[in-house]
């Protein structure tokens, strides 16, 4: 007989990995489902990484409300996980007069929402914070809560929490289909695998309104909205002090420039509304937009090199605010639509679920223990590995260094092939480490990299290249 | 925290440091230290499985590794000290690099330090070539790790993006590996291999005859899911574009010097060069700290690095006799198409060892004179039959001792 799990949730983001963390604090049985070979492969990996404190949602929606919320709980995980962040604070600036004349109703909204400590400040003020800026500013609006934030450790934190406190991980498990079966069960299946569970979360991203539609509701369709971005070397990193922020328009939050914390610059990102739902590529429209605004905010960040470039699909829907509904009568419960601001209010979201999952007849009942996790430092503003005489007299793999742009240490590679959500693909080595993230993107290590991965999981080199081509990254 | 003290101290264990530190311990010094973050010691050369190195230094032909072997036992022959899987990781005082290895960190205080960290490819990314981030892209140094020193496979039918002396270095290796060569593209209007000496030439026109160089063309985008599929071919005279089925692309021969440890110890940077600025005695703009190699302006043939290593190591054993440093003080200039030259500062008028100044231009031009400029004064003309794109040319220097310091920066143009 099968077993039979209380809650299946699908999509294993930011979003479904937080959800999975909160419901792993009861007394439940949970199933994480993920298509990808790893979690956080998503839209989750592929933004801006600003960690947002609301102050210009819009207010009323759920989304303002759960980001205010998030926030003030990702106050305390943050350094209970060890999750990289950088309290920078951001700088929105008016470039025209037009602009300028926004900034008090922004203010307004800042207070409306609950975020206070934002204020207007005099395009003097501007060029104190930020001598670098281009010529032209009127002025600018300070958000010190805004902060900068590891999109790759923050859902891996979450799962793997989650997995420490028993919730079950299914990778490579494509939900397909979906029967709600009499007997009070939900059958959830892939092309080769499938499970039993009494309820389903879905938070499967830029596929929630076709997980959706399995359920029988047309509440929303997604339409991927691609930003691209370019990464700045980290020689760079010293032109800026805070997340510099454009004035937003009705569509977007527009085009920002803001440290990241491994110590380099994003430029980014661009909107556009796109069909295909697997299109992460870059184009050459979308770059040379972005050089242009890049060089009229900040014109020496145009004469460094560039580290990388990337694009993110924002799951965006015909409505304004998230698609977060419950189908008690299903036991099921969207979680769709959570289109720009994910990573910071996935915290707030998972809360909130785990209250809808109450009304909808979940009895919750905490554990004795929940058990914490703190995750590998990979950022830049604290003491990495490489940096700790302690840590590399226990163990002499973390002095020695195998991805040099990045100064990634054997010891951590070993360490993230071993860890409770195992890294089985470069790809995963590359969120969990940020080797061949650097400047040099593969020139010096690619090949060693290969090779440890390989001799660490008793495969040959070959088949961890062909399971590369396989996922690709 | 252990800190070591050494007379010399080398970053960089490749062709430029190693034949630095072995005649600066034939000179005398008594120690002479040279860290690298590789496991192993010989630099770039120890990936190039195939002949060309050694012919200006050792007159003789080896293959990369044999020469970089040779170099490593001859140092170390010679008493130098050679730590490697050392990496240097910044500057803790005037003279003093900190470093991170197996060992535990460290910090080594030296009287002179020579910079040799070499250069590295420009890879897809800082090309930024749309399309998404797929598999199966490759700089000539990553295919070559993955070829030579761990035979991983790289695919098929590759596009090698560069048609220079170093794309045909993944032209060969690529050969050797089986993989055909669907073309070799080149921007220029023409390819830019030249052959060092004769005999390899002749087997390398017989295999160039093999490949399609595809000259006034970009690689404008890759195609493919996860996997190279193809790449999109630009042809920068009609402007048409047209598509080659591929799985693999290699970016080669677009060249930065790896200046991360001069740009942490805040010295200069030439702005044509990439590399530390450095006057004829390749002293950077901080005392007692020297650069050479591939780190003063990309790559060049292994020998001549080889050679500038040697020529520094001579300047540092004068200074550590004399002590005397004079600072930048003259800065050479360059008018386009000139994009580079080095030496580019001058510091004082004494004897140079460097009889000549290196220099690069972004087009191709014919029959030209270069003239050396102090405001309006003429230094020195120089004509030249043919300039070509990433051909570095030498201009002699015999003017350099004859300048007034105090006056108009130098100022180097082309005319026809
Ligand atoms: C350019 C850009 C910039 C952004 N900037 C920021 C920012 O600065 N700050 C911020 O907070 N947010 C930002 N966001 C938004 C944020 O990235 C997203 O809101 C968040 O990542 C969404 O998380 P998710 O878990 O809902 O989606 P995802 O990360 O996409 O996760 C969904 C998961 O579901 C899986 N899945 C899908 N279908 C199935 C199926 N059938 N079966 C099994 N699994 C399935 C997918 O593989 C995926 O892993 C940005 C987004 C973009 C695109
Ligand atoms: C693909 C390819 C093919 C080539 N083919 C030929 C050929 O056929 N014939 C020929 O003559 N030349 C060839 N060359 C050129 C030759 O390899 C170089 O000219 C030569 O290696 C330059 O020597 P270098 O010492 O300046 O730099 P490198 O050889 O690059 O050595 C620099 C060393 O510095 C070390 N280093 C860097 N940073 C640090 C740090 N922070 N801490 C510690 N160590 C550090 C590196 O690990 C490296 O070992 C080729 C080059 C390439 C890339």
């Amino acid at each position: 007989m099968q077993n039979i799990y209380d809650v299946a949730i699908i999509g294993a983001g930011a979003v479904g990995s937080a959800i999975a963390r909160e419901l792993s604090r009861y007394q439940l049985t949970s199933v994480l489902i993920e298509a990808k070979p790893d979690v956080g492969m998503g839209t989750t990996k592929a933004n801006t990484a600003i960690w947002h404190t609301g102050y210009d949602a819009k207010p009323g929606t759920l989304e303002a409300k759960l980001l205010h919320r998030s926030y003030e709980l990702m106050k305390d995980y943050i350094p209970e996980a060890g999750i990289p962040m950088e309290p920078l604070g951001g700088l929105l600036v008016a470039w025209t007069e037009e602009q300028q004349q926004t900034l008090p109703s922004l203010l307004e909204r800042a207070h409306t929402n609950g975020v206070t400590d934002v204020r207007i400040i005099s395009a003097d003020e501007v060029y104190q914070l930020e001598p670098n800026l281009n010529a032209g500013a009127w002025g600018g609006l300070f958000v010190p809560g805004e902060s900068i934030i590891c999109p790759f450790t923050i859902p891996l934190a979450f799962a793997t929490q989650a997995v420490l406190n028993d919730v079950t991980l299914k990778l490579d498990f494509p939900v397909q289909k979906i029967t709600l079966e009499a007997d009070g069960t939900t059958l959830v299946q892939s092309s080769h695998d499938s499970l039993r569970c009494r309820y389903v979360i879905n938070a499967a991203g830029l596929y929630s309104d076709e997980i959706d539609r399995q359920f029988g509701h047309s509440n929303f369709t997604v339409t991927p909205r691609r930003g691209e971005l370019i990464v700045y070397d980290k020689f760079s990193r010293s032109l800026i002090n805070h997340v510099i922020l454009p004035v937003p328009t009705p569509t977007t939050k527009g085009v920002l420039i803001s440290p990241t914390v491994y110590g380099n610059i994003l430029l980014g990102p661009t909107a556009e509304d796109l069909e295909d739902k697997t299109n992460t590529a870059t184009s050459e429209a979308g770059m040379r937009v972005l050089l242009e605004k890049g060089h009229a905010i900040l014109p020496d960040l145009i004469s460094e090199e560039v580290t990388a470039t990337y694009a993110g699909l924002r799951a965006a829907t015909e409505h304004k605010d998230y698609q977060i509904r419950a189908h008690s009568d299903q036991r099921y419960i969207c979680v769709g639509g959570i289109r720009s601001t994910g990573v910071s209010a996935a915290m707030g979201i998972a809360e909130y679920v785990s209250g809808l999952l109450t009304d909808a007849g979940l009895t919750l009942t905490p554990k004795a223990e929940f058990k914490t996790v703190k995750m590998p430092y990979i950022g830049n503003a604290g003491i990495r590995p490489h940096q700790n005489a302690e840590l590399i007299a226990e163990n002499p793999d973390y002095g020695q260094i195998v991805c040099h742009c990045e100064r990634v240490s054997k010891g951590e590679i070993l360490a993230a092939i071993h860890s409770p959500i195992p890294a089985r693909t470069i790809d995963g080595l590359r969120r969990r480490t940020r080797v061949l993230q650097g400047r040099c993107q593969g020139f010096n290590c690619q090949a060693a990299i290969v090779d440890i991965l390989a001799n660490e999981t008793g495969q040959s080199p070959r088949q961890i290249l062909a399971l590369e081509d396989k996922n690709g990254h | 925290m252990d800190i070591k003290h050494t007379d010399v101290l080398i970053v960089g264990a490749g062709p430029t440091g190693l034949s630095a530190a072995l005649t600066l311990k034939k000179l005398g010094v008594a120690k002479v230290t040279v860290v690298d973050r590789e496991l192993e010691a010989g630099g770039m050369p120890r990936l190039c499985h195939h002949i060309g190195f050694g012919i200006r230094d050792w007159h003789r032909i080896y293959s990369g590794p044999q020469y970089a072997r040779q170099y490593v036992k001859k140092a170390i022959a010679n008493g130098v000290d050679i730590h490697t899987s050392t990496t240097i990781t910044g500057w803790t005082g005037e003279n003093t690099l900190s470093f991170t290895s197996p060992n535990g960190l460290g910090e080594i205080e030296a009287k002179a330090i020579l910079l040799a960290t070499g250069c590295r490819e420009r890879p897809r990314a800082a090309r930024m070539i749309p399309g998404k981030r797929v598999q199966g892209v490759f700089t000539t140094g990553s295919l070559q790790r993955f070829v030579d020193e761990h035979h991983l496979p790289v695919g098929t039918r590759a596009v090698i993006v560069g048609a220079e002396i170093v794309s045909l270095s993944a032209f060969l290796t690529l050969k050797q590996a089986g993989i055909k060569i669907a073309a070799m593209t080149t921007e220029l209007p023409r390819h830019q291999i030249y052959f060092p000496f004769s005999p390899i030439k002749w087997i390398l026109v017989d295999l160039l005859e093999r490949a399609t160089v595809q000259t006034l063309t970009r690689v404008s985008r890759i195609l493919g899911q996860k996997r190279v599929e193809a790449v999109e071919l630009t042809h920068l005279d009609t402007g048409k574009t047209e598509i080659t089925a591929c799985d693999a692309v290699i970016f080669t021969g677009d060249w930065i010097p790896e200046h991360e440890v001069a740009r942490a110890g805040g010295l200069a940077i030439n702005k044509g060069t990439r590399g530390p600025q450095v006057d004829a005695q390749y002293r950077t703009s901080k005392r007692g700290v020297f650069a050479a190699g591939n780190l003063l302006r990309g790559v060049e043939t292994a020998d001549i690095s080889a050679l500038e290593g040697r020529q520094a190591a001579h300047c540092i054993h004068k200074f550590l006799q004399t002590q005397t440093w004079y600072g930048h003080k003259l800065p050479i200039e360059v008018e386009q198409p000139i994009t580079w030259v080095y030496p580019n500062t001058i510091s004082d008028a004494e004897g140079q060892p460097i009889k000549y100044l290196s220099f690069r231009v972004s087009e191709f031009r014919k029959n030209v004179s270069v003239k050396v400029y102090q405001s309006n004064k003429l230094l020195h003309t120089q004509t030249f039959r043919q300039l070509s794109p990433l051909q570095t040319v030498r201009l002699n220097g015999d003017w350099l001792t004859a300048l007034n310091l105090e006056a108009e920066p130098i100022k180097l143009v082309i005319t026809s």
